[in-house]
């Protein structure tokens, strides 16, 4: 037991928890009296000219309740933790039964997944039991972030189409999922607001938007020495660090001016979180070939 | 024999006018944040956010609407009770003057978003520390009253306004200390574990002894009062009484049931809240058997029907409140809407119907009056609350049920069977329901406000003459 910092505290919660229960005994077993025989008496005193008060007994049944739930705690507390360091018969503990618990979820569905594991992801995506399977896996783990329909939202990448911000390889999805990502856009306020204006104008005419040619022609020097290094001389990107392609029509943070100028003066850092010990590999293959199908599903669509 | 002097209903009156009003704008922007549940386009604006609506909700109805309900009652049972006027009455009005500031400041501050984050004690620090001075000044006039009472013993009502008034001191000071770091902003003195138990220490006090014991207090005046009967027992309210405010400090942990709280802790809070059952429905014993010789009179008087059906709101809640705390159980209940439903049986069954039914009997008094403008408001006002205040937690017992089996429900290979946008999807009825169990209620409260601007209009304020006690026998 590791919440006290001394054995003293432990005694200290017992002592109390101790002493309270007696409090409660205490009073009820002073008030036991029965009714008498006879009237009711009022108690005497008047207030606020017609305030009375009769001295009725405590009904029975609601004092035996209260004696009812005296025990039950203290029972409670033989059983369960309660009184301090002591953690009760059982031996229970919510830690354990969440160990316990998970094991035997563990060992029930295995199986199902250990079906699986020697497949390859592509083979894996092409099973229908499987890609439900993954679905259902998605729907509890990953749609809070890329949407139900996994298209994501801002700052959340679509996971349906053909963009892929670290990689759409079946590998690189499996350890997309498993170690998560941290992708890191610095900010570049020191530029200037001047100089920034312009790489966005610049950005902005490497996907054919509406800009400012002036700007442009001025951001484009400030890119080559600020941004190429990650995002490439043709602004085409790089997945190895996941810096995005900005020469085609998706966008994960938003196309408009304003838009770019924050991103590019507060910087992003976007995070996908690691699944690996929530989930483990198997799971995270059925996952992983889920998301992979998704592209396929898309593609054969006519856009 | 009557003296000279005067009570002073003057405090009286001001608090028991702002908790009709009050009531309206709390219940109002209740209202308002169930729309947005069902129309999330209501949330047209940051300040118009459902989160930052929602504590402005909280507040207004349990400290705007609730609280003036407590100080004006309270103020009016001390004198009567004790037979004597208000102690210190300048500081009495300093009290009307300084809550309805911390109101408004709170109507101003939550919906820009300026929050120490913790429930139901979301105003940052110098509102807490302008709480604190009126608290205080609230504790020295009732204390000061009682101490200089004519009568001999002190009437069990005070009993629960004193423990209510002492206890919401500790829990607020306690609970509120927090480092500032600018004038908007403060953090908590507490971290990680330990804040979060504070909080729901005093969390689940703020129900116990602002919603409950003060409340109860208000009980144990109006219904005998009203019901015309003395009290069914005096042994019982006392063992209640100790019970109750003794047992319910350690209630606070079953707000954390499965949570980084340490296993022990989590026990005591359910094991507790069990305890907890007898000594809260003591109350609703004594309320309910005070009317026992005087049920014919419940057919014509709505506001014995208020008291009455308030007294039931209470015995359910109570019922309820230590089933949820109950961990098998919490683990279905915790975070859905049935915990909403649950507060709002208190809330609107209990708590806010005890104290329509205690402003209905205060308002006549306080004008010169024998009673309200209209009788048949009343009893429509009873019909429309009651039907409110069952649509409302009906619905949210099924949806939070609902709910929680939706969450919890699992396909054959382990996967979650519904997403939780899926449950949200299956809550929209449920929500359009309880949407209109609101409307209800806050209609009610309109035909509240319009009885008592008839009642008051043409009538002259009127303080009674302070009584001489009735010898003992």
């Amino acid at each position: 037991m590791s919440d006290f910092i001394s054995p003293f505290w432990g005694y200290y919660v017992t002592v109390l928890v101790v002493l309270s229960l007696l409090f409660c005994a205490f009073i009820l077993s002073q008030n036991m009296t029965k009714k008498q025989s006879g009237p009711v008496e009022l108690h005497g005193h008047v207030w606020d000219e017609d305030l009375q008060e009769w001295n009725n007994p405590l009904p029975r049944w609601w004092m035996y309740l209260f004696w009812i739930t005296i025990f039950f705690a203290i029972g409670y507390f033989l059983l369960f933790p309660g009184f301090g360091s002591f953690g009760g018969k059982f031996g229970w503990s919510a830690q354990g039964q969440y160990v316990a618990e998970r094991a035997k979820a563990d060992k029930a569905f295995d199986e199902k997944f250990s079906r699986f594991a020697p497949m390859d992801v592509k083979a894996v995506a092409a099973d229908p039991e499987a890609r439900e399977m993954g679905k259902r896996l998605f729907l509890t783990y990953c749609q809070q972030c890329h949407g139900s329909d996994a298209k994501g939202a801002k700052g959340f990448p679509n996971l349906t189409d053909s963009d892929w911000v670290w990689g759409g390889e079946p590998e690189k999805i499996v350890e997309t999922v498993t170690n998560g990502r941290q992708a890191a856009m610095p900010a570049w306020s020191q530029l200037g607001g001047d100089s920034i204006k312009d790489v966005a104008n610049y950005v902005r005419s490497l996907s054919g938007l509406a800009h400012d040619s002036i700007r442009a022609q001025r951001g484009k020097d400030v890119f080559a020495q600020n941004c190429v290094a990650c995002h490439g001389s043709e602004g085409k990107g790089n997945q190895a660090m996941g810096a995005l392609n900005l020469t085609d029509k998706v966008w994960l943070y938003g196309s408009s001016e304003a838009t770019i100028i924050e991103t590019l003066s507060k910087g992003r850092n976007g995070r996908m979180p690691a699944f690996n010990e929530l989930l483990g590999e198997k799971k995270i293959k059925l996952l992983a070939a889920y998301v992979y199908g998704l592209k396929d599903a898309e593609a054969v669509k006519p856009q | 024999m009557q003296s000279q002097a005067t009570y002073n209903y003057g405090v009286v009156r001001q608090f028991a006018v702002m908790t009709v009003v009050w009531g309206i704008v709390g219940m109002l922007v209740g209202v308002i944040i169930a729309a947005q549940l069902v129309w999330p386009e209501l949330n047209f604006a940051e300040w118009f956010h459902f989160g930052r609506l929602r504590p402005l909700h909280t507040n207004a109805v349990i400290f705007a609407f609730g609280g003036c309900a407590l100080f004006a009652t309270s103020y009016y049972v001390v004198q009567r009770t004790c037979h004597t006027t208000l102690f210190a009455p300048a500081l009495a009005s300093f009290t009307f003057w300084g809550w309805q500031l911390v109101i408004v400041l709170a109507a101003i501050t939550l919906p820009l978003g300026i929050t120490s984050g913790k429930e139901y004690a979301e105003l940052e620090w110098p509102i807490d520390i302008l709480i604190t001075l009126v608290w205080v000044s609230y504790a020295v006039v009732f204390f000061g009253t009682v101490a200089k009472r004519k009568t001999s013993h002190i009437y069990v009502a005070n009993w629960f306004y004193g423990g209510f008034i002492l206890t919401v001191a500790l829990l607020h000071v306690v609970n509120s200390a927090e480092v500032p770091v600018s004038l908007f902003k403060s953090y908590s003195a507490y971290a990680g574990v330990q804040d979060a138990m504070v909080q729901w220490w005093y969390g689940h006090n703020a129900v116990g002894f602002f919603l409950t014991a003060g409340f109860l207090g208000m009980m144990y005046y109006f219904v005998p009062k009203q019901a015309g009967r003395p009290v069914y027992s005096y042994r019982l309210s006392v063992v209640h009484f100790w019970a109750l405010i003794f047992t319910y400090m350690w209630a606070g942990p079953h707000h954390l049931h499965y949570t980084a709280l340490p296993d022990w802790t989590q026990s005591l809070g359910m094991a507790f809240s069990l305890i907890l059952l007898a000594p809260s429905w003591g109350g609703m014993i004594n309320g309910v058997m005070t009317l026992s010789g005087a049920w014919h009179k419940l057919r014509d008087d709505p506001i014995l029907k208020f008291l009455v059906t308030s007294l039931a709101f209470y015995g359910m809640s109570t019922f309820e409140g230590p089933m949820m705390s109950i961990k098998t159980v919490n683990a279905l209940s915790h975070y859905t809407d049935w915990t909403i439903g649950h507060v709002h049986s208190g809330a609107l069954g209990w708590v806010a119907m005890v104290s329509i039914g205690s402003i209905y009997y205060l308002l006549p008094k306080l004008w010169g009056r024998s009673e309200m403008y209209s009788t048949p408001l009343i009893t429509l006002h009873f019909w429309v609350s009651t039907i409110g205040v069952v649509l409302y937690i009906a619905s949210m017992w099924v949806a939070g049920v609902m709910q929680g089996l939706m969450w919890r429900a699992t396909n054959a290979d382990g996967t979650l069977t519904y997403a939780f946008v899926e449950s949200v999807k299956a809550s929209y009825p449920f929500w359009q329901i309880r949407l209109l169990g609101g409307i209800l209620f806050l209609a009610g409260m309109f035909i509240m406000f319009y009885n008592m601007v008839r009642t008051i209009s043409g009538q002259k304020a009127y303080n009674a003459p302070v009584l001489a006690p009735a010898a003992a026998h």
